[in-house]
């Protein structure tokens, strides 16, 4: 039998952005989501014959912003060009966009190496109006030109990533830094965040690149995994069986899992790029540059280094915190409330049980749970004035119902027993009277016997008592 | 009294409304009356009868009529550009030179024919008829600001805006014996022009002589926010003063004098003359260089379509102008559309640009004919280093008769041999009557470095009363 090849999966993605200014790229009309169709148009954004457009500086803002945060080269003068399609959404024939000379160069972002970030306008919205809302079967499209001319940052990664998981997790970090930068909501539901990937394959060990395939669109992080996912597994199944991947654009549809061609290479469109020539070349200068720089929050890679540094956090728990920006918010401020006393790692390790509790994608800050409670929980485990399973416990009333720990314990009465006068001893005792058997192997040197023990303590404190604190009596009264 | 009144220019006849010497509502009747009248088919438009309100008789234009070409946009009044592909079509805006003149006191008489997409030199590309020249109307005034230059020319308006992209306010201002300055490229606003090619449209009077220029000029001048590429003119402009040229070097292009150009005798002989008399009137004239002059019209019959390639395509359909229904799909309604709308030379300028633009040919042609663009430019800095302007025949030959050249692109190209060089270089250039040849007017085009139009129109104006031309005949003409 021969054995398999080992494919390596090679992926690069390109993201596009639309920036959350108040007005278009290129026109004075205001960004919207969700309002009536066409009432945020202009003659510009229309393409009415003997329009210009207008560059908006705060696009250009943003976009030298994304290019700092990402680690780019910011070019001192890049270059609009006019990319030339025949499509109803595109009013002009054309989408101003940035071509060979970028506004921002060579960057990266954690594990990834940015290829280049450029800026240009979006288009309008065809809604096809029909019973399926699918473009086959419409009877008719109809153009929504709101969403036309919204400025967009599109980010285009080198391929540096290798699975699924991987382009998931990296594109978390890069809506975390553009979501702490204020530029974007960053919201792929709403399409504030898009992405497309390129996926090819390659033998383990090589370092030549696959023929790649371009998967469009997916709009939400879930189907994103899952489509690179199920396009890996065509690819591979394609090579294993001795045939070719073809170099085309795909679309994956995540309600069947399929993956459909939408066009091939031979179909591609010629774009005839060329200098737009409304536009002067677009100059930064040392004060835009200052600018962006002086706007700049910490990013979430700095933070998790920060994190890491100075609370000493694991690596992948001050990552989790950081990447989130509303978990390290949260964490921060948990610390804050806490005071001198907060232990950094005792309460990171809350956050999770916390998220648990909340769901995974809500923002902590709005929950009933104030971050002072959490430190001050974090501090009694820590203090071990309340055990964990009980603390859990506590966890999910503050979440329920809010307020702090202490008086939640009292009223419950979840308290830890306390060692010295509550009687632990009496009950270690009853135990081992109740279990000779398991004595007689903890004094044979057998620990794992305590088990057994330990539990019955658990269940006549009703869980309130420390599992160390029940070890060493179990030992002291066993005279070990 | 109707007589004088046509007599005046429009700045003796603005003077005369600030002195109460004359009511511009009379003024407007007589122009109106003449322009409804019209056996020129100069007006694809004319103004209704105006309320005695409707003149700003307090302001510098007090109220004096003004004939606009047909792709400027004027709220609410049609604006067709010459194509079928725009019929009826009324822009919700006005342009901004449009808008200034308005405020300057203009008052709109009407909307002039024009080639289609000002794509042509003989004002037989217009979907609404040839234009007529008041000289001797079995012949074409030139383009493609025709209309404009005949309804001067032939009395129905005392002056007009035209647009000059490669000659098309000199050569049609040679052809009808008026004056046509094309000023420095961004001194005037394109918004609201519809573009033909926009790294070289520029607006520019088309007026009875060079002080009416200066005057109409002077109101049109200044940076924009809704054109970027506008500049700040450096200067006012004044009326022209001199009445000698001590001291002026004028240096005569051999490239564009010879063979290749293929000018008349007659209209050599008209430019000798004026070259004698400039000697007369102080002026040294001596031979300068351009020596990549003799390949502009190759390099602006590359850049000029690619431009009007993209500028076009938003006349699909879709939003507004022509739409021609059928069966089929999206693609097959823009095919109906545009092969219906727009005429044959528009058709093989949009393939021509297409094709210079398409993956492949791009360097060859787009690249390489915007590095020979960057060479005229620099012959033309590197000759006014040593002369103050440079002078040629403006057409190499008079106005020729209509469907002379219709079958020949390449004859009609030629027409511009002498005004595309400064096109492309973005420098002023201005064109007056020397005289006649054979009872037709003949153009002597001056031009100088960027911004130096008050330079420009002096010495233009101290070379118009040494030639005293007299444009009267024409004004009586076929509209008597």
């Amino acid at each position: 039998m021969i054995a398999e090849v080992e494919y390596e999966p090679v992926i690069g993605l390109e993201i596009h952005v639309q920036l959350k200014t108040r007005t278009k790229m290129f026109c004075s009309c205001e960004l919207s989501f969700g309002d009536e169709p066409n009432v945020h148009t202009c003659p510009r954004c229309l393409g009415l014959p003997g329009t210009l457009p207008v560059v908006n500086a705060l696009a250009v803002h943003y976009g030298i912003m994304i290019g700092l945060a990402l680690g780019c080269e910011i070019a001192p003068r890049s270059q609009f060009h006019r990319k030339n399609y025949f499509y109803p959404d595109l009013p002009k024939g054309y989408q101003i966009s940035q071509y060979d000379v970028p506004i921002c160069g060579p960057g990266r972002l954690g594990d990834v190496r940015i290829h280049r970030v450029h800026l240009e306008e979006d288009a309008a919205k065809l809604v096809h109006v029909g019973e399926s809302g699918r473009i086959h079967s419409a009877d008719r499209s109809v153009v929504d030109f709101n969403r036309g001319g919204t400025p967009l940052a599109e980010i285009v990664t080198e391929p540096d990533l290798h699975s699924a998981d991987d382009a998931r997790e990296w594109l978390t970090l890069l809506r975390t830094t553009l979501r702490a930068i204020g530029v974007s909501d960053v919201n792929m539901e709403e399409g504030s965040l898009r992405c497309d990937a390129n996926v090819s394959l390659r033998p383990k060990g090589s370092t030549t690149l696959g023929t790649k395939t371009e998967l469009k669109n997916m709009n939400s992080f879930r189907f994103l995994a899952q489509g690179v996912k199920a396009e890996i597994e065509r690819q591979t199944k394609l090579l294993r069986s001795g045939q070719e991947v073809s170099q085309e654009t795909l679309h994956y549809d995540p309600a069947s899992g399929r993956i459909t061609s939408l066009r091939s290479k031979e179909e591609a469109h010629d774009y005839r790029y060329f200098p737009e020539p409304d536009l002067v070349p677009l100059v930064v200068d040392d004060a835009m540059l200052e600018a962006a720089r002086a706007e700049l929050p910490e990013l979430p890679s700095a933070r998790a280094e920060r994190f890491e540094q100075t609370f000493g956090l694991p690596r992948d728990r001050a990552r989790d915190l950081a990447f989130r920006t509303e978990l390290g918010d949260f964490y921060e401020a948990a610390l804050a409330a806490g005071g001198a006393d907060a232990d950094p790692i005792a309460v990171a390790n809350w956050i999770p049980a916390l998220v648990e509790r909340i769901g995974s994608d809500a923002d902590p800050a709005s929950s009933k749970v104030s971050p002072g409670a959490l430190a001050a929980l974090a501090g009694m485990v820590a203090a071990k004035s309340v055990n964990q399973t009980a603390a859990r416990e506590v966890l999910t009333m503050l979440v329920a119902s809010g307020g702090d720990p202490a008086p939640i314990i009292e009223r419950e009465g979840l308290g830890a027993i306390d060692a010295q006068d509550s009687g632990l001893a009496e009950i270690v005792a009853a135990a081992i009277a109740a279990d000779p058997g398991a004595a007689e192997k903890i004094r044979g040197g057998n620990m794992k016997a305590t088990g057994p023990l330990v539990g019955y303590v658990m269940r006549e404190t009703k869980g309130r008592a420390d599992g160390a604190e029940i070890t060493r009596l179990i030992r002291e009264q066993l005279g070990l | 009294m109707s007589a004088v009144l046509l007599d005046l220019t429009a700045a003796a006849a603005a003077a005369a409304v600030k002195a109460g010497e004359l009511d511009p509502a009379e003024l407007h009747e007589l122009y109106r009356g003449r322009a409804a009248a019209d056996q020129l088919n100069a007006f694809s438009w004319v103004a209704p009868e105006a309320g005695a309100d409707d003149f700003k008789r307090d302001t510098p234009l007090a109220g004096v009529p003004l004939g606009v070409k047909d792709l400027f946009c004027t709220e609410g009044v049609p604006t067709q550009s010459g194509s079928k592909i725009l019929e009826g079509y009324r822009p919700p805006y006005t342009a901004t030179v449009v808008e200034k003149l308005f405020d300057a006191g203009a008052t709109l008489l009407g909307k002039t024919n024009q080639d289609e997409f000002a794509m042509g030199s003989s004002n037989e590309n217009c979907a609404f008829g040839p234009v007529f020249n008041p000289w001797d109307p079995t012949r074409v005034p030139g383009g493609s600001s025709g209309g404009s230059a005949a309804a001067v020319a032939g009395g129905l308006v005392p002056w007009a805006l035209g647009t000059d992209t490669g000659g098309s306010i000199r050569q049609p201002a040679a052809f009808c014996g008026i004056v046509g300055l094309k000023p420095t490229y961004g001194s005037c606003s394109r918004y609201g022009m519809i573009a033909f090619a926009s790294s070289l449209d520029q607006a520019g009077p088309l007026t009875r002589d060079v002080t009416d220029s200066a005057l109409l000029f002077s109101h049109m001048v200044g940076q924009d926010a809704n054109d970027s590429t506008s500049l700040a003119f450096p200067e006012e402009i004044r009326l022209p003063t001199a009445h000698d040229l001590k001291g002026i070097r004028i240096g005569v292009p051999e490239e564009l004098l010879g063979a290749e150009g293929g000018i008349d005798p007659g209209v050599r002989a008209s430019f000798e003359a004026t070259l004698e008399l400039a000697r007369k009137l102080g002026a040294t004239v001596t031979p300068c260089q351009l020596p990549h002059a003799p390949h502009a019209l190759s390099a602006y019959y590359i850049i000029a379509p690619a431009e009007a390639s993209a500028n076009l395509a938003r006349f699909d359909g879709v939003r507004y102008g022509l739409r021609v229904d059928g069966d089929g799909d999206l693609t097959s309604m823009y095919s109906r559309t545009r092969a219906a709308g727009f005429g044959p030379e528009v058709k093989r300028r949009i393939m021509l640009g297409t094709y210079a633009l398409s993956s492949g040919y791009y360097d060859a042609y787009y690249g390489t004919a915007q590095r020979v663009r960057t060479k005229i430019a620099d012959d033309f800095k590197t000759a006014f280093a040593d002369v103050d302007f440079i002078v040629t025949p403006t057409a190499p030959s008079t106005a020729f008769e209509l469907g002379a050249k219709s079958a020949d692109p390449l004859a009609m190209y030629l027409n511009d041999f002498c005004t595309v060089p400064m096109s492309l270089a973005g420098i002023p250039a201005i064109s007056i009557p020397s005289g006649l040849s054979e009872g037709l007017p003949v153009g002597f085009q001056l031009a100088g470095p960027a911004f130096s139009e008050n330079r420009l129109l002096n010495a233009a104006f101290a070379l118009e009363s040494a030639i005293g031309f007299d444009g009267s005949p024409a004004r009586g003409g076929v509209a008597k």
